[in-house]
């Protein structure tokens, strides 16, 4: 994982480079036998497409099997469900997925702009529509059909800043209060700065490997993944019956564990998607910890924290360790594997076991879930 | 140049019956109405090909004013933008316009209009298409 943010002296490649070769070097040296590469904004603000080879051939692995995987913010966790597929299918043995993004070199407008082409072009990116927006009119509806107060979204922001400050690959390591939540200035009523989280350049990549390539000695418990899934929805939030429910977030999660044969009591810790806030709130009740209307309560009585019943977020989340776009996934189950492996440090949750990790793509449009568990 | 929503004219020709007159479908099998069309009924899965023309009345299902506006819209930001609940059935997104001194909150009833949507850059086409507006109480 490479700290996210400002890399102004690191290109697409060279973030790329640094995050394989560390994942690599961390893997014990396993071989891989393709390359799976989330990214969606390097042909918009890199004029940069074709990714698979150029990354594949700049970090040493000229002549794998290498693709791009593209679904929005859920470009992640879609890349790892596919090398989930080949590893299981008998396929490959060895394959490494890479979330990279870029974003810094270009300005706010175009950036906005490039975001906004993963919303539906043609109703909602022509009337001025980005995926701000979308989260600003799913939290306005939130708010006034469950009569939450303005403010119900704070603590995810603040929970994400406190585990933030200890994470050295954060973006922002401060932990805040409820008065600067309260008095931060508006983004896209209701959503104020806090509520969004800050894009930055990053890369993180994992090693996946079947058991029987795994090399017999190894310096750390190796994760297995036991539940793998990715569904949809429709693109556009006025397509959805119901767009404070987020179905593909739900029957991703219902898959995941369904796979795994756990249900929601036997998870951990739960990475969820919190580029805005009000997603953490959905998030938490597409899964069922949370009956509708009531997910931005377990934010204000400590349920979410790491000691909590249901920690989310435990490195900082995208709120405070930083947006990495497409990467997002990639850091999420990073991080849920250190957590697995017991090397979180001050980020530790006690005895994890089970992590679930999810990443939305757009807002909601695609969700992958995964259910991660440390060997007994 | 900045065009509305990376779109060509092309894009904003074949759309033109939606963006002037909110011409959706109607499913001949479970009578849903539809907008935007989508050719397939999203309730009961069949073939949805029917024209329909929307009334344009609706409700404000949820508001929002956007301050970071992508390039292509940011000489109109800040702009407010709603979904709205056609009067029909469907949720459609849209700018609101001619809001005068009354504040926009959800359940306000709208009606749709013809408005420039923006233009691709500073001499280049101009994009019309629909906005939705405070119906007005009878005086």
């Amino acid at each position: 994982m490479m700290p996210v943010g400002e890399h102004w002296d690191l290109s697409l490649r060279h973030l790329a480079l640094d995050a394989i070769s560390a994942a690599r070097a961390d893997s014990g040296g396993l071989r891989p036998q393709a390359l799976y590469v989330a990214n969606v904004l390097a042909p918009a603000l890199s004029g940069q497409s074709h990714l698979g080879a150029l990354l594949a051939d700049f970090t040493g692995l000229r002549g794998v099997e290498a693709s791009t995987i593209e679904a929005s913010g859920a470009s992640g966790g879609v890349a790892v469900r596919q090398a989930y597929l080949a590893l299981t299918s008998g396929a490959l043995d060895v394959a490494i997925v890479l979330g990279v993004e870029k974003i810094t070199d270009k300005a706010s407008g175009q950036v906005q702009a490039a975001l906004a082409t993963s919303t539906d072009s043609e109703y909602e990116a022509v009337h001025g529509v980005t995926p701000s927006t979308q989260a600003a009119l799913l939290m306005q509806r939130y708010l006034y059909e469950h009569g939450a107060p303005k403010d119900s979204m704070a603590g995810f922001s603040m929970t994400a800043h406190q585990n933030a400050v200890t994470n050295p690959n954060a973006m922002f390591r401060k932990a805040i209060r409820h008065e600067q939540y309260a008095r931060a200035p508006i983004i896209s009523e209701p959503l104020n700065t806090f509520d969004v989280a800050p894009l930055g350049d990053g890369a993180a990549a994992l090693v996946l490997a079947r058991a029987a390539a795994l090399p017999n000695r190894h310096d750390y418990p190796q994760v297995v993944i036991a539940g793998s899934a990715v569904s949809t929805s429709a693109l556009a939030v006025h397509d959805r019956p119901n767009p404070l429910h987020l179905t593909a977030a739900s029957q991703s999660a219902e898959a995941a564990m369904l796979q795994a044969s756990l249900s929601l009591e036997d998870i951990g810790l739960f990475e969820l998607h919190d580029s805005f806030s009000i997603f953490a709130a959905l998030s938490l009740e597409a899964a069922g910890f949370a009956a509708p209307g009531h997910g931005w309560k377990l934010a204000q009585n400590g349920d979410i924290s790491l000691a909590g019943k249901i920690p989310i977020s435990t490195f900082g989340g995208s709120k405070a360790r930083g947006d990495p776009g497409a990467a997002t996934g990639i850091y999420q189950l990073a991080e849920a594997t250190l957590q697995l492996q017991g090397r979180a440090n001050e980020n530790q949750v006690p005895n994890a076991a089970i992590a679930m990790t999810q990443c939305l793509g757009g807002s909601g449009a695609t969700a992958s879930t995964h259910i991660l568990r440390r060997p007994n | 140049m900045n065009r509305l929503a990376s779109m060509e004219t092309s894009q904003h020709w074949r759309l033109r019956q939606q963006r002037y007159a909110l011409v959706g479908e109607v499913c001949p099998h479970c009578t849903t109405k539809i907008f935007p069309p989508r050719d397939i009924c999203p309730d009961c899965g069949e073939d949805a090909r029917d024209l329909y023309q929307f009334s344009g009345r609706g409700e404000v299902y949820s508001h929002t004013t956007v301050y970071q506006a992508p390039s292509g819209h940011s000489s109109n930001a800040p702009y407010p933008v709603a979904i709205v609940r056609l009067e029909e059935g469907p949720l459609v997104t849209a700018q609101l316009t001619d809001i005068g001194d009354q504040p926009v909150e959800i359940g306000t009833q709208v009606e749709m209009v013809t408005r420039k949507l923006g233009a691709d850059g500073e001499r280049g086409m101009l994009v019309y298409g629909y906005k939705f507006r405070p119906i007005l109480a009878e005086r």
